[in-house]
Parts: structure tokens; sequence; C-alpha cells
């Protein structure tokens, strides 16, 4: 396992790479994507991309919490969750790959 | 929103582009956070969220018909954050 965190840039670098856009292009593009898939799930739309995963939005109904330190009840309001199931695809890869 | 109109949604917006190499930049882009967490790393998108590998120990399952103890094996599963910004966007923020 090698534990490394990639961001934007190395995304925005694998498509300068692989389709050999110019590298402000190219992160000009992955945020693009990841705007357009944002303001979606904001509408309220699901978002499946195939033999990736899918976006839900999800909403919550209201709630009395507690404070666990205090003990002190406090309401929790309603809200909107984004849930995000994985493809069969991506399980079976990210689970072969990390075997052992 | 599906993959194919995410991809018709950058090509109306990059006029300059060929259409497939739009489709190929969506698929490199999911891809590569594939790759990643294959290999046991993260991906941060600040303001979207993080992709991460989640270890789940070995447990003694049980057949939910049989009743029946079968050993199951640690395994990896991918797993998604979501990010402040996008949270806060969700509700109004």
């Amino acid at each position: 396992m090698a534990d490394k965190t990639l961001t934007r840039m190395d995304l925005a670098d694998a498509v300068h790479s692989q389709v050999g856009l110019s590298r402000n292009d190219s992160a000009d593009l992955v945020e693009s994507v990841l705007t357009h898939v944002s303001d979606s799930l904001v509408k309220g739309e699901t978002v499946k991309i195939s033999s990736f995963g899918t976006f839900s939005v999800r909403e919550k109904a209201a709630r009395v919490g507690r404070n666990p330190k205090t003990g002190e009840e406090v309401p929790i309001h309603p809200r909107r969750v984004l849930t995000f199931r994985p493809s069969h695809l991506m399980k079976d890869r990210v689970a072969a790959g990390n075997k052992r | 929103m599906i993959r194919s109109e995410l991809i018709q949604k950058l090509a109306d917006e990059n006029p300059h582009l060929y259409q497939r190499d739009v489709e190929k930049i969506v698929n490199t882009i999911f891809e590569e956070v594939i790759e990643a967490m294959a290999r046991g790393d993260r991906v941060e998108l600040r303001g979207f969220g993080a992709f991460s590998v989640k270890k789940r120990d070995q447990r003694i399952g049980r057949n939910p018909r049989t009743g029946e103890a079968v050993a199951v094996e640690e395994k990896h599963v991918p797993f998604f954050k979501t990010g402040k910004l996008l949270r806060d966007r969700l509700n109004g923020g």
C-alpha cells in the first residue's frame, strides 16, 4: 500500500499526459467535471457514473441529538446528505489491489 | 445525470475539443481515482470530497438463510467523504 494522497493536480496531470491537453486546460477540465457533478447534486439529482459509482442525495429528518459530553439535548435540523455507492467494478478493483 | 450527460455538458462548453477527447478526459479522471484507490492511495478533492480505502477486518459471518457460520476474509472497500463546501451547498449554504 502506497498511502499517498492525490489531488486535483494529479488528475490534471493524467489528463495532460493521456489526452495531450495543456496543463492549464487539463486543470480547467478537472474543475469543470467536479463543478458539473456538484451542481447536479445541489439540484437534488442523482449522479450515476457507469463503472465508477453513484452519488445520491438523501434527505435526513429532524431529530433530537445529544451532546455526548454534557448529555444536553440539542435539536438537529433536517438536512441533505450525500452518499456515494461504489460500482461493483470499483469495489472489485479496490479489494483486489489492496489484498494482503 | 449520467456519464454521457456529463460528457455532453463538457462538450458543449468546449467546442474546440473533439467529442472523443472529452470522453477520454472524463474516463481518465474517473479511472485515475479508481487506480489510486486500488493502490491504497487517497484522492482528496478539496471542496468536493475525498475518496479513500477502508479496511474491513476478517469476521465470522452467517448465511442468513441457513444460519450457518462462514469465515469472511479481511477486505478493503472504497469510501467517500463529502467535502465541507459541497455539504454546505447541499444545505443552501
